[in-house]
């Protein structure tokens, strides 16, 4: 990609003693759609918060275009957010929301509306003239970013009379108008039904590419992350778990946290006997994976998807198939090999209580270090609940008591 | 369903002693003490009463802008503080007015009086002296006349004391409608305004103030309508000589010259004038909500 942005470095933020963001190190490429993905409470809106100026870390520096922007408060950054709850003003309608820092007069130095690259530092500031758009120019700005979001016509429309999805438009409108050279989105699909989030998801990514500048986007939904992002950060518990591709994340995770967190996986217990030879079950497979010492425990990741299901008699393991759910394209089905539960996608039927073998092919093993998440994940033992776990939208709650505790600090 | 009944009393109380009193007094405003249909009562209220109703609507006024100057900065540093602390100075703003209302007045009358304790401290700490002799140097020097006899400032009696006693008694009023408002806006919309390049001032102008509004026209309202009918400020405070509207209909009902016919053609006629300036009021501020933005 293209040139550095953004960068943090060493950063952490402790709120009352309760480390939030550890050490981060992180850079952001201009014209990226980057997405930080982790559970809620992972530090990824924090950062967020970080990089739009409302929060100051408790220590480490972060840097836009080279400038160490620490102390610039919000207004004075080239950086303009979408609040998960949109924030629009409930006082103005459509067209003053969107107008709204069209109507701030800026300071102007010679390189346009730069002021935080403006390395001659804060004494300029003051001397620099505030320059006021035209109304013409700031109602052709604003039409043209409603015509961007597909909100032309709306214009004299209260806030409080638009659907979510609308609302969302209308916030993405009111930041981008400002023509930022970072968006920062928060959660912003969070609020909208299935069908919406899909097409804003769409949306988005049209908009940015549109438009050309760097999206910066925070997600607990791993789905929504791999459609979107040119670069995926997987955060958990304030620190950088992976950064990569979304293909990258999804075939090569880094540990077992990841590997959980990114679509299902099933992860067992493993140990290199030689490079792309790994043992599971006791059993000998060839892999693909090399590196690492002789005879090294590993954490073995399978996919449910990679699992061929065969005869009991031609099976390199054969295990017991324990639930069955429907799930349109295929059935998940649970099978237990010697205590241990796999989750495998097929399209065959395979009846509960029914024996089955397996087979599996050398790529379908992605092998990885022990780490600290070892042994936590990866099992499909109470496998329903999961299930339920994850399609509940009760993220949402957790998220506030986190905003909660930024706007006490 | 159930629930509404349990409105009757209090619709019930409302008729019977709101609607039915104002009809009362409608009634009586439009009769003679004959019992016959007039608009003496109207066409009586001349010269001196006009004076009246000027004072007490300009000192309601005045009284109403300078709670608003004093309450809205109040407020908003208020709603700012940390919750516990924002409790106690609630608390400090409504502990006055759980005291007796007379009694507070009162107390203002021995501060503000001639002899009062204000007047005693600066006799103590020898103002009046030094503003004699400064009186008495400026007589020597230019020959002027002033007075070199100064031995108190006379402020109670005064329109300026009026007006103290109902900023002072009325501040809450304004504070804590606008307190609470203020309170309520969502913290994202200021993070948004900052976030689009809004400095803290624009912040304030364009988000704060505009949301805040509601705020202001109810402290407005609970201010200025009992300033506007309030007796008792004005018989301690301002004695005699600043007769108010309140004043003027006691005096109706009460004192000497009883005529409750007259009395309730002005307290019609004040309402009637409340009425209009608040409609006037709540109507430009509907849409101050829009023009404050441009």
């Amino acid at each position: 990609m293209s040139k550095e942005l953004i960068r943090l470095k060493d950063v952490s933020m402790t709120f009352d003693g309760d480390t939030v963001l550890d050490n981060m190190n992180i850079y952001f490429n201009d014209k990226e759609f980057l997405t930080l993905l982790g559970p809620s409470g992972c530090g990824k809106t924090t950062t967020l918060r970080i990089i739009g100026g409302f929060l100051v870390p408790t220590s480490g520096d972060v840097f836009f275009d080279g400038v160490r922007i620490n102390d610039v408060p919000p207004y004075l950054r080239q950086v303009n957010t979408v609040f998960q709850k949109y924030a629009l003003f409930p006082h103005l309608n459509v067209y003053d929301n969107v107008a709204f820092g069209l109507r701030i007069p800026k300071s102007v130095d010679e390189g346009g509306t730069d002021i935080n690259s403006e390395s001659s530092g804060r004494g300029k500031r003051k001397k620099s003239k505030k320059v006021k758009l035209s109304k013409d120019e700031i109602d052709q700005r604003v039409q043209e970013m409603l015509e961007v979001v597909s909100l032309k016509g709306f214009e004299k429309r209260t806030v409080s009379s638009l659907s979510g999805g609308q609302q969302q438009r209308v916030a993405i409108a009111r930041a981008l108008v400002n023509r930022p050279k970072v968006l920062l989105l928060d959660e912003p699909l969070g609020a909208l039904d299935m069908r919406l989030r899909k097409d804003m998801q769409q949306e988005l990514k049209r908009i940015q590419q549109q438009m050309g500048i760097t999206f910066i986007y925070v997600t607990h939904d791993q789905e929504e992350a791999l459609a979107m992002s040119d670069t995926v950060v997987v955060m958990n518990n304030g620190k950088i778990q992976q950064i990569g591709t979304p293909e990258d994340i999804y075939n090569e995770p880094k540990n077992a946290f990841v590997a959980d967190f990114i679509g299902e996986s099933n992860i067992v217990d493993g140990i290199m006997r030689a490079d792309r030879l790994v043992e599971i079950f006791g059993r000998q497979f060839q892999c693909v994976d090399s590196g690492f010492e002789k005879d090294e425990p590993v954490d073995v990741v399978i996919r449910p998807e990679d699992v061929d299901i065969v005869d009991v008699t031609q099976g390199a393991l054969t295990g017991l198939v324990t639930s069955v759910t429907f799930k349109g394209m295929h059935y998940d089905i649970i099978v237990d090999f010697k205590g241990f539960k796999w989750l495998i996608e097929t399209t065959d039927f395979c009846p509960v209580g029914s024996h089955i073998g397996i087979k599996l092919d050398p790529d379908s093993f992605h092998v990885m270090k022990k780490s600290e998440y070892s042994g936590m994940y990866g099992d499909y033992s109470s496998y329903s609940a999961e299930y339920d776990e994850i399609s509940d939208a009760e993220y949402q709650e957790e998220e506030s008591v986190d905003e909660e505790e930024y706007y006490e600090s | 369903m159930k629930a509404k009944a349990f409105a009757y009393p209090y619709i019930f109380w409302m008729a019977l002693f709101v609607v039915a009193p104002i009809l009362i007094i409608v009634v009586y405003a439009f009769t003679s003490s004959t019992g016959s249909l007039t608009l003496d009562n109207f066409t009586s209220m001349g010269g001196s009463y006009l004076t009246v109703f000027g004072r007490s609507f300009l000192l309601a006024f005045i009284a109403t802008a300078i709670c608003l100057l004093i309450g809205y900065p109040v407020a908003h540093a208020l709603a700012k503080e940390k919750s516990r602390l924002q409790g106690m100075i609630v608390m400090i703003i409504m502990l006055p007015m759980w005291m007796n209302f007379l009694l507070r007045t009162y107390s203002w009358m021995s501060i503000l009086e001639n002899t009062g304790l204000l007047n005693r401290f600066f006799a103590a700490i020898g103002l009046f002296d030094l503003i004699n002799a400064i009186s008495g140097f400026i007589n020597n020097t230019f020959g002027t006349h002033l007075s070199t006899d100064l031995e108190y400032f006379e402020m109670i009696n005064t329109q300026g004391a009026v007006v103290l006693g109902m900023v002072y008694n009325y501040l809450p009023f304004m504070i804590l409608p606008i307190y609470s408002v203020i309170l309520k806006i969502d913290s994202s919309y200021l993070e948004a305004a900052r976030d689009l390049g809004a400095p803290p001032r624009t912040v304030f102008r364009k988000v704060v103030f505009p949301l805040s509004l509601s705020g202001v026209l109810s402290g407005i309202t609970m201010v200025f309508v009992p300033a506007v009918s309030t007796f008792v400020i004005s018989d301690l405070l301002g004695g005699a000589k600043i007769m108010l509207l309140g004043n003027l209909i006691q005096m109706q009902f009460l004192g000497g010259t009883y005529n409750p016919h007259l009395g309730s053609a002005i307290a019609l006629v004040m309402m009637i004038v409340v009425i209009i300036c608040m409609t006037i009021m709540n109507k430009f501020g509907a849409e101050e909500e829009q023009a404050v933005m441009f």
